[in-house]
């Protein structure tokens, strides 16, 4: 299963976290500051996984961002990296060219697509067409309940 | 409208937090923030609630404390609207876990909310739950999920399925109500739906032994099947990525099958051809193609498959090797090391693309052939993978080297046939990368040497050739030390030469040199300098003409602030100076060190050292030097434990010290439970006799045997008490002409404030070697002394016979008296006198006393 996901920027700044393995405040301080020393110091042409207190961590950089997701020594890393690049073409299919900007200025509606991928750590929806559709169907929901 | 309340919109706030410069400043504007949300919580401000929360979250993620908006979070998710549940829950998520008491107070709301009749709430309501909640939770809530996993709409179906997974995982009890809905689930059309109840379904099989065999004679059928429609697909827009129609579910689906077929034979044939299909029709030159492969494999070595199969995985991960692509070779190595246990001849063939992978430059996969090298390591093949890896110690990083060098040394010390090649490897490594080795392995490499003595000569000159290049490795300077010390004469007079060695001449001087060089030298630390001054002191007496400047060395000690140096060179000018007789004995060659018994140790216990230079450092009394030099070994583990006795670094009682203190003194030590009080009496009693004097009995080697008899030999006609020969300084206090006399005067054996012990001689004539004692026991303080016990301890060349007391209360102020007897057998009458060391215990008003003693003023001619 997937434990946590974690969106850093270039800087070390945290975009967005999600944690489905119960960290305490003090525990994802802690985590987050390891895992920016080690992600951010690696090369470029360096594979994409780092070993890390007997996990593993797959993460891929989307311009000025890292995508973390920690997941356990025997999952499939491949297939990992495939889920993070479904979140990022949904993220760009929502926002329409998503920049960094956009997530963080709408970090809610990250997490509001983050939450139509992945559920108690593991893969929720493999069509992006069918996540866009319930994200825009829950858009308008809350449009009509605010005109109420 | 409160004039304080936070009128700053959600962006200007993190507008405003992005443009301050320093960290100060963001504090400043954090905590305005947090004020004005703290305020309009506590004022139950409605219209804001939605905004409050998104800011705190933001403030959340910055890492700034948000605890006081948990309640917060609470009432909007109470509250009936879609967007104030949503914020409600997504704060909930963000700013609570599991361990938190809080969360349970949501169990009613998130109750009510998976009945709802909105589908988009019921939605809600499942994320979260399946994201944070607890084992209580999942208890209270699961029969809701249950009815859920039957509704008609995808969207529900596949989030209660996913939920479900998370309950099962908290509450392993529960997963057999959840095992026929997940079969159903697998015969929707749905991929959403199927995804998520394929990884329900694989989840079931970790958690319990039924739902698996329940899976495994119904649903095989209907997976392969949807391995087969995806496999076998058109382009299909919806799911495509890569060319591959959904490669998430075929991955999921490879990954159940692994499970059901994993020791199931029939399951395995049937799923053998899927299996084939998939693996040779998938396309490797994209990512997603390659996790469908990797999982694929994975499969075929997780299940019962036929060799066909096999070599197929194999020939995939080969591929995979090769790849340019770093992700794709680690994810190689990684298999691979799980390929080895299934068929090691074929990933044999790969040791050499695989030792290219332990030089690459990318630290993951560096760390993973390592792993995989140190696998594959055999008998044919550890030479040359040594050379290898030693040849790339030399290059390689910092941080890697330490995990290469004890990676090298266990593959040295296991495959090690013959002992010249252990020791060239070790002195390699230790001359590449000493600092990286740990101490363990080499003391392991000096009793390989101490070993072998043959191969004694020609170690002393590699590790001396050696340490000529590379003196900055500690480890490698420890051994060289010790080495020479050891065996310097060898060194010098090149000794047992072999053939591949190229002549080389070291005068004493050279060798002095080195050690001196060492001692002296900035960076040496301590210990190594201590080694210094005992292998000094150790060439003085083989290099008989070196001995003036040996000693010109050491004095230069004797101030040292260091006290272990200082002590040491103290001493060791003193043997110099003034003990010539008995420096060499005491410096004799070391004997061998019992291998089996220093492995078994070593493999038992982490704490006992017993590398016997190590017992050279530790030398805090002169008594003691006598006794870890030059003693014989009669038994492996008296010496070995009388090594861990004299350790400093032993501050853990073991039960050995304690036998082996029974079996030194063997006067019913009942309290000798702390090694502390145990080395005492230890100490105590080898310091017995005064230190050697000059004059000795020489020749017969008795004062040699006489420390060589310090460990208890078991004598088969004992008598109660074991003797042992720890008096031996005794011995060397001249000699004693044998008094004739056989009238001998009581004495007062022991006196103290609060006792008196006197003793009364009687001796039968025909027996001279024989004496009766009588001992007479007073009490001098005004308390009566109650359970009173009298042991003695006496050297081994006596016996001693104790007869029980005639009472073991001892009334006060010398009102009464208690009297043993004891017969004392000399049988070195006239060449030894008698000593005794006694021990008296007794309680006084419920408290133990104890008392010793020592008594030397025997008459003479006992």
């Amino acid at each position: 299963m997937i434990h946590f996901v974690l969106l850093l920027s270039r800087q070390g700044k945290v975009r967005l976290t999600k944690w489905y393995s119960p960290y305490s405040q003090k525990e994802r301080t802690k985590v987050i500051h390891e895992l920016s020393g080690l992600i951010l110091a690696r090369a470029p042409k360096l594979c994409n996984f780092v070993e890390w207190r007997g996990y593993k961590v797959v993460y891929r950089r989307y311009a000025s961002l890292y995508f973390c997701m920690c997941i356990d020594a025997d999952d499939n890393e491949l297939e990992i990296l495939e889920i993070i690049h479904h979140f990022v073409e949904i993220l760009d299919r929502y926002f329409g060219s998503v920049c960094e900007l956009d997530l963080i200025f709408n970090f809610h509606k990250a997490y509001y697509v983050l939450d139509e991928i992945l559920i108690a750590g593991e893969l929720q929806e493999s069509s992006k067409k069918t996540v866009a559709r319930l994200i825009t169907a829950q858009l308008v929901e809350t449009a009509l309940m605010f005109n109420l | 409208m409160n004039p304080f309340s936070s009128g700053t919109r959600l962006r200007d706030m993190i507008k405003a937090i992005r443009a301050c410069k320093t960290a100060a400043e963001e504090r400043a504007v954090v905590r305005k923030e947090c004020a004005a949300i703290r305020s309009s919580i506590s004022e139950n401000d409605q219209d804001y609630s939605h905004r409050n929360i998104a800011k705190l979250m933001f403030i959340h993620m910055l890492g700034y404390p948000t605890h006081f908006g948990q309640m917060e979070c609470l009432k909007l998710i109470a509250s009936a609207g879609f967007p104030e549940k949503r914020i409600g829950y997504l704060g909930l998520m963000l700013l609570l876990d599991e361990r938190q008491e809080v969360l349970m107070l949501v169990t009613n709301s998130l109750k009510q909310d998976l009945g709802h009749t909105n589908q988009y709430i019921v939605g809600l309501a499942l994320c979260a739950l399946g994201n944070i909640c607890s084992a209580e939770m999942a208890r209270d809530l699961a029969p809701e999920v249950e009815r859920l996993l039957l509704t008609r709409d995808p969207n529900i179906k596949k989030k209660a399925a996913l939920c479900s997974i998370r309950i099962i995982r908290k509450v392993p009890d529960l997963a057999e109500n959840f095992s026929s809905p997940a079969t159903s689930l697998l015969k929707e059309k749905h991929h959403g739906v199927l995804i998520a109840g394929v990884q329900l379904c694989t989840d079931l099989c970790k958690v319990s032994e039924d739902a698996s065999n329940h899976l495994r004679k119904n649903c095989t059928e209907g997976l392969v099947r949807i391995l087969k429609d995806i496999c076998n697909s058109p382009y299909a827009p919806e799911y495509d990525i890569a060319g591959i129609t959904d490669p998430f579910l075929h991955i999921r689906v490879l990954r159940l099958l692994r499970m059901l077929g994993h020791g199931d034979a029939d399951t395995s044939e049937y799923i053998n051809d899927i299996l084939a299909q998939v693996a040779s029709k998938t396309e490797s030159n994209k990512n997603a193609g390659n996790a469908i492969l990797y999982e694929c494999v994975e499969t075929i070595m997780g299940i019962e498959a036929t060799s066909g199969l096999r070599v197929l995985a194999i020939n995939i991960l080969g591929r995979f090797l090769s790849n340019r692509d770093n992700n794709i070779r680690y994810v190689a190595l990684n298999m691979l090391m799980k390929a080895i246990s299934v068929d090691s001849q074929a990933v044999q063939r790969h040791r050499t693309t695989i030792l290219e992978c332990v030089k690459d430059s990318d630290a993951s996969i560096r760390k993973r052939a390592l792993e995989l090298v140190f696998l594959l390591v055999n008998d044919t093949n550890a030479k040359p993978l040594t050379k290898e890896l030693i040849d790339y110690l030399e290059v390689s990083d910092q941080d890697f080297k330490g995990d290469l060098t004890s990676k090298i040394c266990s593959i040295i010390e296991k495959f090690s046939q013959e002992k010249k090649w252990y020791i060239d490897q070790m002195v390699k490594v230790l001359s590449l990368a000493g600092n990286y080795v740990k101490d363990n392995v080499w003391h392991a490499l000096i009793v390989a040497i101490s070993n072998a003595p043959d191969l004694q000569g020609y170690s002393v000159r590699s590790l001396y050739k050696a340490f000529q290049l590379s003196s900055e490795q500690v480890s490698l300077v420890q051994v060289t030390i010790w080495c020479i010390g050891e065996y310097g004469e060898m060194l010098v007079n090149n000794v047992g030469v072999l053939q591949v060695e190229e002549p080389m001449t070291v005068t004493e001087s050279d060798a002095v040199d080195v050690l001196e060089s060492c001692l002296t030298h900035h960076s040496t630390d301590i210990t190594t300098q201590s080694m210094c001054l005992i292998a000094l002191l150790k060439l003085s007496s083989r290099f008989p003409p070196s001995s003036g400047r040996v000693k010109e060395i050491i004095t230069t000690h004797i101030g040292s602030v260091v006290l272990e140096l200082q002590q040491r060179a103290i001493e060791f000018n003193s043997i110099i100076q003034r003990h010539q007789n008995i420096k060499s004995s005491l410096v004799e060659r070391m004997p061998v060190l019992d291998e089996s018994t220093f492995i078994s140790k070593r493999a038992g216990s982490s704490q006992a050292n017993i590398s016997t230079e190590k017992s050279n450092q530790q030398l805090p009394s002169g008594a003691s030097l006598k006794l870890s030099n030059g003693v014989a070994k009669p038994a492996a583990s008296p010496l070995v434990d009388l090594l861990d006795l004299s350790l400093d670094d032993t501050p853990v009682p073991t039960s050995t010290s304690n036998d082996f203190l029974h079996d030194l003194l063997d006067v019913g030590l009942t309290n000798s439970s702390s090694s502390a009080s145990g080395t005492d009496i230890l100490m105590d009693l080898l310091s017995i006799g005064t230190p050697v004097q000059s004059n000795t009995t020489p020749e017969n080697g008795s004062s040699i045997k006489g420390f060589n008899d310090i460990l208890p030999i078991a004598k088969p006609n004992t008598a109660t008490v074991q003797v042992v020969d720890l008096l031996d300084g005794l011995a060397s206090n001249g000699s004693h002409p044998g008094a004739q006399s056989p009238v001998h005067p009581s004495i007062t054996a022991y006196q103290s404030s609060t006792l008196k012990i006197t003793f009364s001689f009687t001796k039968q004539p025909d027996k001279p070697q024989v004496t009766q004692i009588h001992a007479t026991f007073m009490n001098l303080s005004s308390e009566a002394y109650t359970d009173f016990i009298f042991q003695a301890a006496v050297p081994k060349f006596i016996q001693l016979h104790l007869d029980p007391a005639n009472s073991n209360h001892l009334p006060a102020s010398g009102n009464g008296r208690i009297t043993q007897t004891f017969t004392i057998t000399n049988t070195q009458h006239g060449q030894k006198p008698l000593a005794m060391r006694i021990r008296i215990a007794y309680k006084v008003s419920n408290q133990e006393r104890l008392e010793q003693g020592q008594i030397n003023n025997f008459p003479p001619g006992l």
